[in-house]
C-alpha cells in the first residue's frame, strides 16, 4: 500500500515539473509565432542513395532555421516534417500518404529518386497537393497533362546531353561512341544521348553497355579507337565512371576528349582518379562552381551563400544534392510566403514562377514546363590541375 | 580498320581478359581450399577479397604504412576473419549438413557487407599501384604494370599452393580430411585443426587477390558478391577443388568476357559466363579439369 502511494507521488511529481518547464517555455512560443506553416519532405537518407539524401535532409534543417531565426514566413514559423524512404520506392508512397494525411502539409519537396518520385506522383495529383521533386528524370513531370500538381529542381538529362553536343558541335566534333552503365541511371542517358543526337548533327559509332559493379573497361574504350571516334561520352555514377577515366589514360586516348555526365560533379572523382583525370569534360550544374563563376552572375550570390553557410555548419562540401533540396524548399517558402498554406494556390504560383534564382539555374516555369530549367543553367567544365574549371569554348 | 591496328585491339583485349581471369582464379582457388577440406562452398569468398581491398586502404591510408606492410596487413586481418568465422560461426554448427553450412556462410558474407558499409561507407576506395611507372606500350598495347602484378601475383599463388597440398605434409593431411574425416581423425590428424586452417587460408588468398586488384578496380563495400559469382562459375567450371582447373577457367572467363564485349557487346559479357558456366554444368558437370568418379563420391 505504502509502495503504491509513494509510486503515486512520484508522478504526480513528475507531471508537476513538467507542467512547470512547459509553462516556462510556453510564453516565448506563443509570443514568437501565429501558427506554424508546414512543408513536407521526403528523403532517401539511409539506404543506397543516403548519399543523395543526406546532403538533402541537411540543406532543408539547414534552411528552415535560418527561416526561423530571421522571424519565419511572414511570422509564421516554418514547420518542417521529414520522413526517410530509406531508398525505396514502397516506403517513399507510404512517407507521402502519411504527409499528406495525417500532417496535412500543403505542400511537399522530394523524393530524392526517380524512381521513387515517378511512384508517388499520381498519388500526390490525386491528393491535390503540390509535389517539388528532387529527382532527374523527365518523366516525373512528363506528360504535364498528367501531372498537374507536380513540379521538380533537378535538370533533366536532356539538358546535360544538350549541354554536351553544343559544346561538340561548337568543337567540330560530330563523331561519337558512348558508354552507359546499365542502371536506371547510365540507361536513361544512353536514351537520350541517342534520342538527341540526329537534331544536333551528330552520329554515334559505337553504343557500348557496362555493369554498374564491372572492374575492366579496356574493351569498351579499346572498341571506341578502333570505331575512329572523334569524341567518348561515358554515362555512369560509381566506381565504373573512374574506371573510365584512368582506363582512357592507360590506352593513352588523350587525344580523344572524354565527356562524363553530370554524375562525375563529385570531387571524390577528382581524387580517385588522380592526374588521370586531367582534361576530361563534363557538364555540371552551377551550385558545384560557385567560386569559379564571374562576380555579375546572378547566381553567384546565393551560391556563394549557400556553399558559405553549409561548409561551415556540416564541415564537408556542398553538392548538387544539397542544392535541390535549396531550391525545392525555397520554392515551397516562395509560395507559401505569397499565397500562404493553400495547395492549389501554392500549385498556381510554383507554375507561374519566372527568373527563380536558385542553385540550380534561373527557374521559368510554365503551364507546359514544370521543370523550368534548360540546358543554359549548365556549365560546361573541364578538370585542370586536379580541380573544376570553366572549359573554353 | 587495318590489320596491324586490328592486331593491336586483340592483343588488348586478350590483356585484360587475362588480366580479370587471373582475378577470377584467385577467387576460385579460395572456394577450392575450403571445398578440398571441408565440401563446404563458403559464399563469404567474394567478400574476403572485398575486405582484402578495404583493409588495404585502411593500413595505408588510415593508418599510414608503406604500402608492402599495409597489403601484408590486409592479409593477415583478413586471415583472421577467415578463421574467426571458422571458429565461432561454423564450427559452431559442425552438426549440421553440408548444406546449413553453405546457409551458414551466406548469412556470414551478408554480415561483412553490412559491416563494410559501416565502418567505410559507400564510396569507392584506390591504392596506388606496387611499382612506379605508368602505363607502357608494348606492340600498340598499353600494359598497365599492376596487370602485371596481378598475373605473376596470381601464378606464384597458384604455384604455392600446388606444392602444398601435393607435396607438404600439412597438405595433404588437409586433402585427407576431405576425403575421409573419420579416417583422417583416425590416423591422428587433427581434423578440426585443418579445418580452422583452410578457412584461414582461404581468406588470405581472397584478400591477397583484393589488394592487388584494388589499384586497378578500386574497392568497395559491395564488390565482393559479383566477384565472388564469377570466381564460383570459375571454381565450377575448371572441376571443384582442381587448383590448375580454376586457374584456366578462371583465364577462360574473363577472356571470353572480354573478347565479347570487344566484338560483340558489352552488354551481353555477364551472359556469356553464365552461358559457359551452364553449358559446363550440362555436359560436364564435374567441369573441365575434375574427374568424373571424383565428381562422383562428393556429397555437394
Amino acid at each position: 500500500m505504502k509502495a503504491k502511494r509513494r509510486w503515486v507521488w512520484g508522478v504526480l511529481a513528475v507531471m508537476v515539473m513538467w507542467g512547470w518547464s512547459a509553462g516556462m517555455c510556453q510564453p516565448k512560443a506563443v509570443l514568437a509565432a501565429k501558427e506554424p506553416y508546414k512543408v513536407g519532405a521526403v528523403f532517401a537518407i539511409t539506404g543506397t542513395a543516403s548519399f543523395l539524401g543526406e546532403p538533402e535532409k541537411k540543406t532543408a534543417e539547414m534552411i528552415r532555421d535560418e527561416i526561423n531565426s530571421q522571424g519565419g514566413i511572414n511570422g509564421h514559423p516554418l514547420e518542417l516534417i521529414i520522413y526517410d524512404d530509406e531508398s525505396d520506392a514502397t516506403k517513399s508512397i507510404l512517407a507521402v500518404k502519411r504527409l499528406i494525411k495525417t500532417d496535412q502539409v500543403p505542400v511537399i519537396i522530394g523524393p530524392t529518386q526517380s524512381d521513387a518520385s515517378l511512384a508517388v506522383a499520381p498519388i500526390a495529383e490525386a491528393a491535390r497537393v503540390p509535389l517539388i521533386s528532387c529527382a532527374a528524370s523527365y518523366k516525373i513531370v512528363e506528360p504535364v497533362a498528367e501531372r498537374h500538381w507536380v513540379f521538380k529542381v533537378a535538370g533533366s538529362d536532356k539538358h546535360v546531353v544538350g549541354k554536351m553536343y553544343d559544346y561538340m558541335k561548337a568543337k567540330g566534333i560530330s563523331k561519337i561512341g558512348i558508354m552507359t552503365a546499365s542502371t536506371g541511371f547510365g540507361a536513361s542517358g544512353r536514351e537520350e544521348l541517342l534520342r538527341l543526337a540526329p537534331e544536333y548533327g551528330i552520329t554515334v559509332l559505337a553504343d557500348e553497355r557496362y555493369g554498374p559493379k564491372d572492374t575492366d573497361l579496356t574493351a569498351q574504350l579499346t572498341k571506341m579507337r578502333e570505331a575512329k571516334v572523334e569524341a567518348i561520352v561515358n554515362w555512369s555514377v560509381g566506381p565504373t565512371q573512374v574506371l573510365a577515366v584512368t582506363g582512357w589514360r592507360d590506352l593513352k586516348m588523350e587525344n580523344i576528349p572524354l565527356f562524363q555526365s553530370h554524375g562525375f560533379g563529385s570531387r571524390k572523382n577528382l581524387e580517385l582518379a588522380g592526374a588521370a583525370a586531367e582534361g576530361v569534360l563534363l557538364p555540371l550544374a552551377r551550385v558545384n562552381v560557385g567560386p569559379l563563376l564571374p562576380d555579375s552572375h546572378p547566381q553567384k550570390k546565393v551560391i556563394m551563400a549557400y556553399t558559405e553557410a553549409y561548409e561551415k555548419k556540416y564541415k564537408e562540401p556542398v553538392s548538387s544534392f544539397g542544392g535541390h533540396a535549396w531550391d525545392a524548399l525555397h520554392l515551397a517558402v516562395a509560395a507559401l510566403k505569397a499565397v500562404g498554406p493553400d495547395s492549389a494556390k501554392i500549385r498556381d504560383f510554383l507554375e507561374n514562377t519566372k527568373g527563380f534564382v536558385g542553385q540550380h539555374g534561373i527557374f521559368n516555369f510554365s503551364p507546359q514546363d514544370h521543370n523550368g530549367l534548360s540546358k543554359d543553367d549548365l556549365e560546361m567544365v573541364v578538370v585542370k590541375n586536379g580541380d573544376w574549371a570553366l572549359a573554353p569554348w | 580498320m587495318g590489320g596491324e591496328f586490328f592486331g593491336a585491339a586483340w592483343l588488348q583485349y586478350a590483356l585484360s581478359g587475362v588480366t580479370i581471369g587471373a582475378i577470377y582464379a584467385l577467387v576460385a582457388i579460395g572456394y577450392n581450399i575450403i571445398y578440398n577440406v571441408t565440401e563446404i562452398i563458403n559464399f563469404a569468398q567474394g567478400e574476403f577479397v572485398m575486405l582484402g581491398g578495404l583493409f588495404g586502404v585502411f593500413y595505408y591510408q588510415t593508418c599510414g604504412l608503406p604500402l608492402v606492410l599495409a597489403v601484408l596487413s590486409a592479409v593477415v586481418t583478413v586471415g583472421v576473419v577467415g578463421l574467426l568465422l571458422e571458429r565461432y560461426v561454423i564450427r559452431r554448427a559442425r552438426h549440421a549438413t553440408v548444406l546449413s553450412m553453405i546457409i551458414v556462410t551466406i548469412a556470414f558474407s551478408i554480415l561483412l557487407k553490412g559491416g563494410a558499409m559501416l565502418a567505410w561507407g559507400k564510396d569507392p576506395y584506390r591504392l596506388p599501384a606496387f611499382s612506379r611507372g605508368g602505363v607502357f606500350l608494348w606492340q600498340g598495347v598499353a600494359v598497365q604494370p599492376q596487370a602485371l602484378w596481378v598475373l605473376g601475383i596470381s601464378a606464384v599463388v597458384v604455384a604455392a599452393l600446388t606444392l602444398f597440398f601435393r607435396k607438404s605434409f600439412y597438405g595433404k593431411a588437409m586433402l585427407a580430411c576431405a576425403d575421409n574425416p573419420s579416417a583422417a581423425r583416425l590416423v591422428g590428424i587433427p581434423v578440426r585443426t585443418m579445418v580452422l586452417l583452410s578457412f584461414a587460408l582461404s581468406a588470405t588468398v581472397g584478400a591477397v587477390a583484393g589488394a592487388v586488384i584494388c589499384p586497378i578496380t578500386l574497392m568497395e563495400y559491395d564488390r565482393g558478391a559479383l566477384l565472388g559469382l564469377k570466381g564460383f562459375g570459375a571454381a565450377v567450371l575448371g572441376g571443384l577443388g582442381q587448383f590448375s582447373g580454376a586457374l584456366v577457367a578462371g583465364i577462360v572467363l574473363g577472356l571470353s568476357e572480354s573478347f565479347c564485349a570487344g566484338y560483340l557487346s558489352s552488354g551481353y559479357k555477364d551472359a556469356v559466363a553464365l552461358v559457359l558456366l551452364l553449358s559446363a554444368l550440362f555436359f560436364k558437370p564435374e567441369g573441365l579439369f575434375g574427374s568424373k568418379e571424383a565428381a562422383g563420391l562428393k556429397r555437394f
